[in-house]
């Protein structure tokens, strides 16, 4: 045991400095702070799911905001109408969601990339129209409005004892939010690397080759579709928890680009990547949108159309750079940073011993 | 796999293209969060990008009010109001977290004048569990009035004790259409184009409500969704049930073609047409893409800066010195004069708040204790008027008619005041 703490490789170490990270994070700032964490930690799961639908089992989808409305519901109404324990309904709400995902996932996958971006599309622009008509159910266009979620005792009394101020809803629910990021990142992190996963990038890579090799390619196809669901059906579920209401319009066509675009950023086919993606996506507008304005030197024409399109022109441009300088995204651009700066460290000894760096793309 | 991954990335780039397209110093005073001798710090949140970015201007006209106070007063007994705004782009989760941000971040002393129906009841329960004022909402819905001091349907240890509404309640306008069809076309068939959402339903039930047993002269009741493309389906089948009458409970966006369309489809129906959209700029859009507007009925509380009638009358002047403050402002836009009206509102609060200036005072002041009648910037006679028993500050509204190049004020002021419960 002690032999095989000492021989992991550097990135396991990593991987326990973030947790704590994250573990820590809200002991040392505010409140506030925390939500805007735990949403993070939020879009950080629908990443996840959507990063195992597009980079592992090479499908697309821009609908994932509908998946994640699905969930948000699914929640809200249990709370509100069935008086169940917010706890219960977010399982719940990734299952049923996950169960949808994988119905869905039937019809799409006669579908190849460009008619399945647009049969996703498609469901994301619906699902908001949709939600308003049970209105007995969903509260129609009103929404529905949550009570606010008490941190129990135990936590409490621990986050004083730690921090000597009380805990409040908000840093209650990032914790909830991490435990949730935590297993199912773990989750992800063992289906990527074993028989499922390996399926999934066989059928990316090769389609024909797969089924060749005697991989199911519908089942597994669907299996993606379903797993993805579930994850963006927990987030979903997570993000009308935190921020205690739902309503049609909290879940818009732009909510599923987002998530889209913090994949890419990320990074395709990696698990650290969604994490940075989500980073990226959630932070990115918001700081974009205060920061320009008062920013004298940027010319007010430019400024202002910045400030009328929102956020979509601060991810356009991040986008644009990414694709040119960094293909794989930010996790691509790290990895491939430090098995150069490990080559030049090691001299050219390496090189002509004939090892190759690691590739990027399954690092 | 790079090959499939900058696919995607490029289909996402090309995504996010388009949506950019789219897209006091006495010893007695008392004071609270976001407070100083000098200062008091207000928030608001709005939508300046996203499909509701038309009425982003109004946070800029307040500002420019607030502007104009500061410089020519020095604020307000003495403090300087300082507004911070920050872009929701109308979606209320976006609203709930800039609202955290403004209150335990910024530390505002007010959230004042948020937009959005959707928006600002998503924050009501935070703000009144944590007792931040909630002042003067920019939405119609006749819940942030009606139901002041009740408890919150979610958790009813929150009451809505610090919330409350401004301008007249969407059901109110629609219940003095009903009059006005009523006294004056009474054999009417009446069909109705609505938004579905509470601002749609809002207008549609006062409309029924007002016309009470006449109810039945609404031959048909069409709807559709904010993300719509466009109203032709159903402007063709109001046509084809026979109605004289047409309602459009429609925001700018819709209202707009709609006009247009009517007139294609070769009908003249007489039109009732909602205040959110009938800012004459509007009106002229819809002109220069042929649209009839014969017969076109509206109401009115706030003076429209582009009737020639308040050329010369010294609030329009007033709205002229304070909106030169605002760079980006139209000066014609009707949003403007609305900003600066509810800013104006909101100093008067703050004046008689005085040296005591507690969030629960200036929310008492605010929800019970109001009485205007000297708002430059509203019809003459217009009165801003809460007592503890009713939270409906303004319930006056006037009849206009479009005359082709401007609206004309009608009869007199219509009071709804107690009709609505």
């Amino acid at each position: 045991m002690l032999q095989r703490i000492r021989n992991s490789p550097p990135r396991y170490w990593l991987v326990v400095v973030v947790i704590l990270f994250f573990i820590g994070l809200p002991t040392v700032i505010g409140s506030f702070q925390a939500s805007e964490w735990a949403q993070v930690l939020i879009l950080a799961i629908a990443i996840m799911g959507l990063n195992i639908l597009v980079g592992y089992s090479g499908q697309i989808s821009l609908g994932h905001g509908a998946f994640m409305a699905i969930g948000a519901y699914a929640s809200a109404i249990l709370v509100h109408k069935y008086k169940m324990d917010y706890l219960v309904t977010i399982p719940i709400a990734g299952l049923l969601t996950g169960m949808i995902g994988f119905l869905f996932g039937v019809p799409a996958l006669r579908l190849s990339a460009l008619y399945l971006a647009l049969a996703t599309f498609a469901l994301a622009v619906v699902t908001p129209s949709l939600i308003k008509r049970p209105a007995e159910l969903t509260g129609g266009v009103q929404g529905i409005i949550l009570p606010p979620i008490d941190p129990p005792p135990l936590a409490s009394d621990a986050f004083t004892a730690v921090t000597g101020t009380a805990m409040t809803s908000d840093q209650w629910i990032y914790y909830v939010t991490l435990a949730f990021a935590l297993v199912l990142f773990w989750l992800a992190w063992n289906l990527v690397r074993h028989r499922a996963g390996r399926a999934m990038r066989a059928i990316r890579d090769g389609e024909v080759a797969a089924a060749a090799s005697g991989v199911n390619i519908a089942g597994y196809k669907t299996l993606a579709f379903g797993i993805s669901a579930l994850y963006a059906g927990i987030a979903g579920s997570l993000f009308g928890l935190a921020v205690g209401f739902v309503s049609p319009d909290t879940f818009p066509v732009a909510l599923s680009i987002q998530l889209l675009v913090g994949t890419v950023v990320g990074g395709l086919a990696s698990i650290p990547g969604p994490l940075i993606g989500a980073i990226f996506a959630y932070f990115l507008p918001i700081e974009s949108n205060q920061w320009v304005p008062t920013q004298t030197w940027i010319p007010s024409q430019i400024a202002s159309t910045v400030e009328k399109a929102g956020p979509a022109v601060t991810y356009g441009v991040v986008l644009i750079l990414i694709m040119i300088f960094a293909p794989n995204g930010v996790v691509g651009l790290i990895t491939a940073g430090y098995a150069r700066l490990r080559r030049r460290l090691r001299g050219a000894a390496d090189r002509d011993s004939g090892q190759m760096p690691p590739d990027p793309q399954t690092g | 796999m790079t090959k499939s991954g900058s696919h995607i990335a490029a289909i996402a780039a090309f995504l996010v293209g388009l949506a950019a397209c789219g897209g006091s110093s006495t010893p007695a005073a008392q004071t609270d969060v976001g407070v100083t001798s000098n200062s008091i710090l207000l928030g608001n949140t709005i939508a300046q990008s996203g499909p509701a970015a038309a009425y982003g201007t109004i946070a800029n006209a307040e500002l420019a009010y607030f502007t104009y106070i500061n410089n020519t007063q020095g604020g307000v007994n003495g403090r300087k109001i300082n507004f911070k705004i920050l872009d929701d782009g109308y979606n209320p989760a976006n609203t709930v977290t800039l609202t955290k941000q403004l209150v335990e971040q910024d530390q505002v002393f007010a959230m004042f004048s948020g937009l959005g129906t959707q928006d600002q009841t998503a924050v009501r329960d935070y703000l009144n569990s944590k007792k931040v004022p909630q002042l003067f909402v920019a939405t119609g819905a006749t819940t942030f009035m009606a139901d002041y001091g009740k408890p919150s349907t979610a958790d009813s240890s929150i009451k809505w004790n610090y919330s409350i509404g401004w301008q007249p309640p969407y059901q109110g306008e629609a219940r003095i259409y009903a009059k006005d069809v009523l006294a004056n076309h009474a054999g009417a068939k009446i069909g109705v184009l609505y938004q579905n959402d509470d601002y749609g339903q809002d207008y549609l039930k006062g409309l029924k409500d007002g016309l009470g047993s006449n109810a039945s002269m609404i031959v048909d009741s069409e709807s559709y969704d904010v993300t719509a493309a466009s109203t032709v389906a159903q402007l063709v089948k109001l046509k084809a049930s026979g109605a004289d009458t047409l309602f459009l409970f429609t925001t700018p966006g819709f209202t707009i073609p709609a006009l247009v369309t009517v007139t294609k489809l070769g009908w003249a129906p007489a039109i009732y047409l909602n205040s959110v959209s009938n800012p004459q700029v509007y009106m002229g859009i819809a002109k220069a893409n042929g649209a009839a507007l014969k017969n076109v009925t509206s109401v009115g509380y706030i003076k429209d800066p582009t009737d020639p009638q308040w050329a010369s009358d010294s609030g329009m002047q007033l709205y002229k010195t304070v909106i030169a403050n605002c760079t980006t402002c139209n000066v014609n836009d009707g949003f403007n004069i609305y900003g600066a009206a509810v800013a104006w509102t909101m100093v008067d609060v703050l004046k008689q708040a005085g040296s005591n200036m507690t969030r629960a005072n200036v929310v008492s002041i605010a929800t019970s204790g109001l009485n205007e009648t000297n708002n430059p910037f509203l019809l003459p006679g217009v009165v801003v008027k809460t007592t503890s028993s009713d939270h409906f500050p303004i319930t006056q509204e006037q009849v206009i008619t479009w005359n082709g190049t401007g609206w004309t004020l009608q009869g007199s002021l219509i009071d709804e005041r107690g009709t609505i419960k």
